[in-house]
């Protein structure tokens, strides 16, 4: 395949991943990344495309265990290191923004 | 008898059964090195001291009735900070996740307990195990006690030098690209990465879920096979969980390696790596070929495109894994109008340099029109890699070579340019990426007094015949060499 051009859209792609970045960091960032994604932009000219893709090293499908009833974490331990909670809930800002 | 934080694992055990020492003096003796180390070194996030005293104090009851947990019973051993302790806080590096008490404990801390072994603390590491130096802490650097302008490698570097110094005596890390076995190798120590689903990740803070692996630190050989035995074995609650028995590994330990085939591996062995470095495994390899190995050259080469490949595989997974840390469920809030707001701002501010990088790197590999180009591309190198090895291991028996292309190098030297930092790993990337096992065994010091380590990699589950060529190298190169400042300590 034609190898891809390394282009990243910083903004984009701190966007995506809920990152807001200072115009410092922007900066740092795409140079930095750009480096990294040339050097990783090898393995375009090395495998070929008839090369089945690996993402794990085990041979899996699906793993199964019997459907017991068993103990859970208590809710009161997990909810206490939450930063926000109301009753046996973890409280958040409000979803929608104002329409 | 010497200080008891000098023991070996094996030495302990035997002490306590004599009745020589206590589980509380052992302790005792490890907090001791860590209050007077610490200062300098940085190697314990939090040192859970009442915790350990009720452990010690219960081993050393449970023994004096008669029950006897087997060779960890009353042996303190520290745990990588990415490993979830029940009630003791664990940051995994992160200030993202401040002042976190878990509510449960990693089944490999849980096998631990069960054995007997007293939990002495949680140990430093780069941020969230991302990093070859434990500089990309949040809580500050930890140092080399062989060195201690230098780095004691990474991403488990706390785990290291807490056995090396003695402030535990011995120790879990993971190893998602080297993570044990580097810091193992610049710390003069045993690292042992076990094949992939040995040992549960349920309760270990996740990286990169295909990679990640828990695995010991240890002074020794077979006090590292002393910890896997402990810690391996099926857990229902980690769907990636190996479900047959775990190989039986204990009887490697006589290093027997007569007509074993060792292949050396050709691209390990080149440019990129120091020429101390090489020499030293060289020598590790004719030794063996002395004590009966068969030693030969063997070439990898979809090897010189494995770091490419990890390098887009880890964060596309880590962009994936540190999506759950959005100020919600634990760790410290920053204020935001909408949930979305609120969440860039706390990610923002919790998450270092490193993970921000990796997170944005591995959000770009998986972005539409990039996915097959990048992600793709590095999982079809990465059945190549695999495919290679197989082929390999037709014709040896395990794969032996450096550890780490150079010995320790400063502090400050690398942490701003990703990619040489990132070099540090191309030794043992390779064999996260297969799933196989690896273990870096110490064998002497190179010329600035640093120690070097060499790596025997083997097929997965092939963990007894990787010890048994571990424990030759390490019978062989007879490394004895301890820190400097531990001799200044008397």
């Amino acid at each position: 395949m034609p190898p891809v051009p390394v282009e990243i859209d910083i903004a984009k792609v701190a966007r995506l991943a809920r990152i807001s970045l200072t115009p410092e960091e922007f900066e740092r960032y795409g140079a930095q990344l750009g480096d990294i994604l040339e050097h990783a932009a090898r393995v375009q000219e090395a495998a070929a495309a008839d090369v089945e893709p690996t993402s794990h090293p085990l041979p899996m499908v699906n793993a199964h265990r019997p459907d017991e009833v068993r103990e859970s974490l208590d809710r009161d331990e997990v909810l206490s290191q939450a930063p926000d909670r109301e009753g046996p809930y973890f409280r958040v800002p409000p979803f929608l923004e104002e329409q | 008898m010497s200080d008891p934080a000098d023991l070996t694992i094996a030495a302990a055990g035997a002490a306590l059964r004599s009745g020589e020492v206590r589980a509380a003096d052992l302790l005792d003796a490890v907090l001791r090195r860590a209050a007077v180390t610490e200062g300098e070194l940085h190697a314990y996030l939090t040192l859970d001291a009442e915790g350990a005293r009720a452990a010690a104090v219960a081993a050393d009851d449970d023994l004096a009735a008669g029950r006897d947990r087997g060779l960890l019973h009353g042996i303190p051993i520290a745990v990588k900070d990415n490993m979830v302790t029940r009630g003791v806080e664990t940051t995994a590096g992160s200030r993202i996740l401040a002042g976190y008490l878990p509510p449960y404990d990693a089944t490999a801390v849980g096998r631990l307990r069960e054995a007997g072994a007293v939990i002495v603390g949680k140990t430093n590491m780069d941020e969230f195990a991302m990093g070859s130096s434990t500089e990309n802490s949040a809580y500050g650097p930890t140092r080399n006690p062989w060195d201690t302008d230098r780095v004691p490698g990474g991403s488990s570097g706390g785990s290291a030098v807490v056995v090396a110094v003695g402030s535990a005596l011995g120790s879990l890390g993971s190893d998602t690209g080297g993570s044990i076995r580097q810091p193992a190798s610049m710390c003069g120590l045993v690292g042992l990465k076990p094949t992939y689903g040995l040992v549960s990740r349920y309760g270990l803070i996740a990286f990169a879920s295909s990679l990640d692996q828990i695995g010991p630190f240890a002074r020794t050989v077979a006090d590292a096979v002393t910890l896997f035995e402990a810690i391996a074995g099926h857990d229902p609650a980690d769907a990636t969980s190996y479900r047959g028995t775990p190989p039986e590994v204990r009887s490697g330990l006589d290093g027997d390696v007569a007509g074993l085939r060792i292949g050396l591996v050709s691209e390990l062995m080149g440019d990129g790596i120091d020429p101390e470095v090489r020499d030293a495994v060289a020598a590790a390899a004719e030794r063996l070929e002395g004590a009966g190995a068969v030693v030969s050259d063997v070439s990898l080469p979809a090897l010189d495109y494995a770091l490419s490949a990890y390098y887009l595989i880890a964060p596309a997974e880590c962009s994936a894994n540190l999506a759950r840390f959005d100020g919600v469920r634990y760790g410290p809030r920053l204020q935001g109008a909408t949930v979305e707001e609120m969440m860039a701002a706390t990610r923002s501010d919790g998450f270092g340099p490193e993970v921000t990088r990796r997170i944005l790197l591995g959000t770009y590999a998986l972005s539409a029109g990039y996915y097959d180009a990048f992600y793709g591309q590095a999982q079809r190198i990465r059945t190549m890699v695999i495919r290679d090895v197989h082929a390999a291991y037709r014709e040896v028996d395990v794969l032996l070579s450096p550890t780490s292309p150079t010995t320790a190098f400063p502090i400050g030297e690398r942490v701003d340019d990703p990619l040489s930092m990132y070099l540090a790993d191309v030794c043992t990337i390779p064999t996260n990426l297969i799933g196989d096992p690896a273990v870096s065994v110490p064998v002497g010091l190179d010329e600035r007094g640093l120690p070097i380590g060499v790596q025997v990699q083997a097929p997965a589950l092939g963990e007894q015949v990787m010890v048994r060529v571990a424990a030759a190298v390490e019978r062989l190169a007879g490394f004895g060499a301890r820190p400097g400042m531990l001799e200044a300590l008397g």
